[in-house]
C-alpha cells in the first residue's frame, strides 16, 4: 500500500503563527518512522480517518467529527457542523419581532426562556423601552431557570458519555420538576415563547414561586449526592482532569465564553460586566477555573447551578405585584375583552397584528449570559416593523470552533469528553 | 461616545471613516483596507486592550445602493468596554477584507460563516470554506438580499439535486487523503476530485 499523502493545505486546525503561517507540519512530511510511543506497534506512520456522526450519541446532536488518529491519538479533529441548519436569521428577516420569538425557542432548545428574553430584551434597548418591575424579576427567574435545566442535561449526558449513568437519572428527575412549572407557566415544556416586546405572553399562574423554592430545596439535595458520586469519584477526576486544556489567554483569543472561558481562569460573565435586567442588585458569585480543562468546566457549572438557586431563592423573595407588560398600547396586545368591546382597543389590536411593531431605526448588539456562554442578538432595523438584520452571536459555536485545538495530542475517548465538555446545542451552532 | 474613537482617529488619520452612535454604543467606520492593523492596535495598544472579539458578522441594507458591511464587535475584558467596529464594502467592488484570523484565533468560524452567508472573502484566512451550508451549495449566499427566502432552484430542482449528490463529495479532498478511502476510490472518482469537480452542480435541465 503506498504511504499515504495529504494535500499541502492548511485546514482550519492548525496552528497559526503571529505572521498567519501555519506552524504544524502537513501529513507525511513529519518525523521520520518509528517515532511513537514506547513499546507500541509500529503501524510506519500510517494515520487513520475516522468519522464521528452526525448520528452518534457521544456527539449530541448533528455534529460530525471526522479525526485523524494515530493510533489511538488524535492528530486533528476536523468538526463539520450545518447539518441542521435552519436558515433563522434569513427567517428573521421576514417576521414581525413578536413572529421571531418562537424561532428563538428552536435554537438553544434546552434553555428556551433565556433566548426569548435575550430576543424581548434587544428589541427593547432599540426601542428604548424601560420594563415592569415584576416583569424584569420573572425574567431574571425565567433566565435562570434555563440555566439550571440547561446545565442538569449538561451534567447528566456528559456522565453518560464517560460511564456515569446514575447522575443522569436524577437530573432528569429535577429538570422535569422545572419542567413542569414551564409548562405550567408558558403551557409549553420545550417551546415556551414565553415573552413579548415590552413584556411576557403571561403572568406566572398561582403557586408558582412555591413551586420554584421546592425544586430548589430538592435539587440542592440532589446536587449534594451528585457532589458525592462524582466530584470526588477517582474514575471521574481521571477521566477529565487534564485534558482539553485551555489558558486564559488562549480561551480569551478564541472569544469563547460562558463556563468554557471562566474555567480558564477569565473573569467574563455578562451578568456581572454588562448588567442587564438588574442582576447587579443580586448577590451572587461567578465561579472561576484556574486549570481550564474539563473537570474545571464540570466544577464551573456545578457551582453556577448552586449560584443560579441562590439567585432565584432572591428573586422569588423579591417578586414586586403589578403589571407584567408596559403601558403602551403600540407594543402590548390589548386584552381580548377590551378589543371584543372597545373600538380603540380593537384598531391597536388589528394594527398590532397586521402591522407588527414599529422600531426606530438603528442597531443594537445585545448580549445576555445564557448558560452555554454570552449570547447576543444583533439588530439592525431601518424603522419598519422587520429587522434588516438579525445576527445571533451563538455560544456553543464559537466555543466549539476551539474542538480541534482543544482535542490535538488527546486519546480518542478524551475526544468524548472534550466535545462533551464544550456543551454544545445543535439547533444553535447550526441555527 | 466612547473615546477610543478619538483614540483611532489621532492614530490612523483618514483611515477612520466616520463615527457614529446607536442605541449606546458607539460604531466607528474604518478603511476597509486596513481593518487588520486597526484592529490588531486596538487589541494591543495598553490604553485600549480590546482583546475580546466578540462576533464577527454583516450587514446588507434592503436599500440596493448602501454597501455590505463587515462588522466587528469588540469588548475589553481588562476595562470592560465595547466598541463596534465596521467596514462597509461597496457592493460594485470585490467583496474582499483582510481576515483578523491572526490576531484572533476566534475569528476563524465567524469570518467563514460571514464568507459562507455573505460571499466575502476574507485575504489569508487559514481555511475559508463553506461552513453552514455545504460545500458544493451552488445556489449562492443565503443571507444576501437577492437571494430569495426559498433559495434559488426550485424545489424539485433541490431534491433532484441531493438526490444526484456524490457522496464521496461528504469529504474533502485533504481528508479522504489522510485514509484509505481515498486510493480505494474509482479511477475517474479521483481524477474529478483531483480537478477540484467539488463545487460543481450538475446541469440543471428543470429550470429555475
Amino acid at each position: 500500500m503506498a504511504r499515504k499523502r495529504t494535500l499541502d493545505v492548511a485546514l482550519g486546525t492548525t496552528t497559526l503563527d503571529p505572521r498567519g503561517m501555519p506552524t504544524t507540519v502537513p501529513l507525511g512530511f513529519e518525523s521520520p518512522e518509528g517515532e511513537g510511543l514506547e513499546g507500541a506497534p509500529d503501524l510506519g506512520g500510517e494515520h487513520m480517518l475516522i468519522n464521528i456522526g452526525p448520528q452518534h450519541p457521544a456527539t449530541h446532536g448533528v455534529l460530525r467529527l471526522v479525526v485523524e488518529l494515530d493510533g489511538e491519538v488524535v492528530v486533528r479533529a476536523i468538526p463539520h457542523v450545518g447539518y441542521l441548519h435552519s436558515g433563522f436569521e434569513k427567517l428573521g428577516e421576514y417576521r414581525h419581532y413578536n413572529q421571531i420569538v418562537p424561532l428563538t425557542d428552536r435554537m438553544d432548545y434546552l434553555a428556551p426562556m433565556s433566548n426569548n428574553v435575550c430576543l424581548a430584551m434587544a428589541v427593547e434597548r432599540l426601542m428604548g423601552l424601560e420594563i415592569t418591575e415584576r416583569c424584569k424579576v420573572l425574567r431574571v427567574i425565567a433566565c435562570e431557570i434555563s440555566r439550571i435545566i440547561s446545565h442538569l442535561v449538561w451534567i447528566g449526558t456528559t456522565g453518560i458519555d464517560l460511564g456515569a449513568l446514575t447522575p443522569f437519572l436524577w437530573m432528569f428527575q429535577e429538570r422535569e420538576k422545572f419542567y413542569n412549572l414551564q409548562e405550567a407557566w408558558t403551557g409549553a415544556r420545550l417551546t415556551t415563547t414565553l415573552t413579548r416586546v415590552g413584556g411576557l405572553m403571561a403572568d406566572v399562574p398561582d403557586g408558582f414561586e412555591d413551586g420554584v423554592l421546592a425544586n430548589c430545596r430538592s435539587l440542592l439535595k440532589v446536587m449534594a449526592e451528585v457532589d458525592r458520586a462524582l466530584t470526588r469519584n477517582g474514575i471521574w477526576a481521571g477521566r477529565t482532569q487534564g485534558i482539553g486544556v485551555l489558558t486564559a489567554e488562549e480561551a480569551t483569543n478564541m472569544s469563547l465564553s460562558g463556563p468554557m472561558l471562566r474555567a480558564s481562569g477569565v473573569d467574563y460573565d455578562v451578568r456581572k460586566d454588562r448588567p442587564y435586567l438588574d442582576y447587579e442588585t443580586y448577590d451572587f458569585e461567578v465561579p472561576i477555573g484556574e486549570h481550564g480543562d474539563v473537570y474545571d468546566r464540570y466544577l464551573v457549572r456545578f457551582e453556577e447551578i448552586l449560584q443560579s438557586v441562590r439567585i432565584l431563592e432572591q428573586a422569588v423573595d423579591r417578586l414586586p405585584d403589578g403589571p407584567i407588560n408596559v403601558d403602551d398600547p403600540r407594543v402590548i396586545l390589548p386584552p381580548k375583552h377590551a378589543a371584543m368591546t372597545d373600538m380603540e382597543s380593537m384598531i391597536h389590536h388589528f394594527k398590532q397584528v397586521m402591522e407588527g411593531v414599529r422600531v426606530p431605526a438603528g442597531e443594537v448588539y445585545s448580549p445576555l449570559e445564557g448558560p452555554k456562554g454570552e449570547l447576543a442578538y444583533y439588530f439592525v432595523s431601518d424603522g419598519t416593523a422587520k429587522p434588516v438584520r438579525w445576527r445571533v452571536r451563538p455560544p456553543a459555536f464559537i466555543n466549539l470552533s476551539a474542538l480541534p485545538k482543544m482535542s490535538e495530542g488527546h486519546l480518542l475517548s478524551d475526544l468524548i469528553a472534550i466535545n462533551a465538555s464544550v456543551d454544545i446545542v445543535m439547533g444553535e451552532v447550526d441555527r | 461616545m466612547n473615546p477610543s474613537a478619538e483614540a483611532l482617529e489621532r492614530q490612523f488619520g483618514a483611515a477612520v471613516r466616520r463615527v457614529t452612535e446607536s442605541c449606546g454604543a458607539t460604531i466607528v467606520y474604518v478603511d476597509p483596507a486596513r481593518v487588520r492593523e486597526i484592529l490588531a492596535w486596538l487589541k494591543d495598544a495598553p490604553g485600549e486592550a480590546y482583546n475580546y472579539l466578540a462576533d464577527v458578522t454583516a450587514v446588507e441594507y434592503r436599500d440596493p445602493d448602501l454597501p455590505l458591511e463587515v462588522v466587528y464587535e469588540l469588548f475589553s475584558l481588562p476595562r470592560r468596554v465595547g466598541l463596534r467596529i465596521k467596514a462597509a464594502l461597496p457592493k460594485d467592488g470585490p467583496l474582499e477584507l483582510d481576515s483578523v484570523v491572526p490576531v484572533w484565533a476566534g475569528a476563524n468560524w465567524l469570518e467563514r460563516e460571514v464568507f459562507d452567508m455573505f460571499g466575502v472573502r476574507f485575504r489569508g484566512h487559514p481555511d475559508l470554506r463553506r461552513i453552514l451550508m455545504w460545500e458544493t451549495y451552488a445556489e449562492g449566499h443565503p443571507l444576501r438580499k437577492d437571494f430569495p427566502l426559498r433559495g434559488r432552484f426550485s424545489r424539485s430542482e433541490q431534491v433532484r439535486q441531493a438526490l444526484n449528490a456524490n457522496p464521496e463529495a461528504h469529504y474533502s479532498l485533504e481528508e479522504l487523503g489522510i485514509a484509505d478511502e481515498y486510493y480505494e476510490l474509482p479511477e475517474d472518482v479521483r481524477e474529478r476530485l483531483q480537478r477540484g469537480e467539488r463545487g460543481r452542480i450538475p446541469e440543471s435541465k428543470g429550470g429555475r
